[in-house]
């Protein structure tokens, strides 16, 4: 079996995704887990789950190519840009 | 007192060693990485064991771990075996071991030194992982009749500290090679 371990590196951080290991259960994989992820100091917690527990979705539809509906593309930084000059020119 | 912090140095180191052989070679990548792991925490606790006794014999723990003659070892015939080609009999031993000394950690955190109660309290707080590493490969492989033949070939060698076997003469010629050929070498 192979579980998914993912990590928290700080209290209050985001756990995130460390790796894997590979166990005949879950009593090794958290002896496999602590080895490789937590004996260093670098983990305040771990997540352990099977991997086959986890919903993975990985279809996005978008038959219509509504892109309208991403944020990519959106330059802000530009309009920001362009906002700041004009309210310096202003200002002046 | 020395003799028996002696006494679990030289387990903990011998075993440390015996066990490493495995690096490379275990079963699966995760349990190299932990076996591996467990046999450098061993010999982590026969140097701590070494240190503390060489402070009082005003000696150094290199002195005690390699300038002995084998016969002067004081470990059990159960830790000399090598048995780097069967992991069922390296898994009894393995748990054979870690019970027997979980009892004798316990017995010396309530030393009156408090030098070796906080030493063996440290360790203590390790072995308590490769406890729970031999615990659970002891009840994944109990049902198997080679796991139970090895356990009952092992047993008796547990506290089996009268002679050794020629395997620990081999194992001190290989550990000590080093400092035998460049004696004073530092690093």
């Amino acid at each position: 079996m192979v579980f998914e371990v993912f990590r928290q590196e700080r209290k209050g951080q985001p756990f995130q995704h460390a790796g894997s290991v590979a166990a005949p259960n879950l009593e090794f994989a958290e002896a496999y887990a602590r080895e490789q992820y937590g004996r260093r100091g670098e983990s305040v917690a771990l997540w352990v789950v099977p991997r086959d527990q986890l919903l993975e979705i990985d279809d996005f539809v978008d038959e219509l190519e509504r892109n309208y509906h991403r944020v990519d593309g959106y330059p802000l930084k530009e309009k920001l840009k362009e906002a700041r000059a004009r309210a310096a020119a202003r200002d002046r | 007192m020395h003799e028996q912090l002696l006494e679990i140095a030289d387990d903990e180191l011998i075993l440390g060693w015996r066990n490493s052989e495995w690096t490379g070679i275990a079963p699966f990548l995760e349990e190299d990485v932990a076996f591996s792991s467990i046999a450098q925490n061993e010999i982590g606790h026969a140097r701590a064991l070494y240190e503390l006794v060489a402070d009082e014999l005003g000696t150094t723990a290199d002195e005690l771990a390699f300038d002995r003659p084998p016969e002067e070892y004081r470990c059990s015939r159960l830790v000399e075996l090598r048995l780097a080609d069967d992991w069922g009999r390296t898994i009894a031993r393995h748990w054979l071991y870690e019970e027997m000394d979980a009892a004798r950690i316990e017995a010396l955190k309530a030393a009156d030194d408090p030098r070796i109660a906080g030493l063996a309290a440290k360790i203590d707080r390790e072995e308590a992982y490769h406890r729970m590493h031999a615990r659970m490969w002891h009840e994944r492989l109990a049902a198997e009749p080679r796991y139970a033949a090895a356990l009952d070939e092992l047993r008796p060698l547990v506290d089996e500290r009268d002679g050794h076997t020629p395997e620990l003469a081999e194992l001190w010629d290989e550990m000590t090679m080093v400092r035998r050929s460049v004696p004073g070498a530092t690093w």
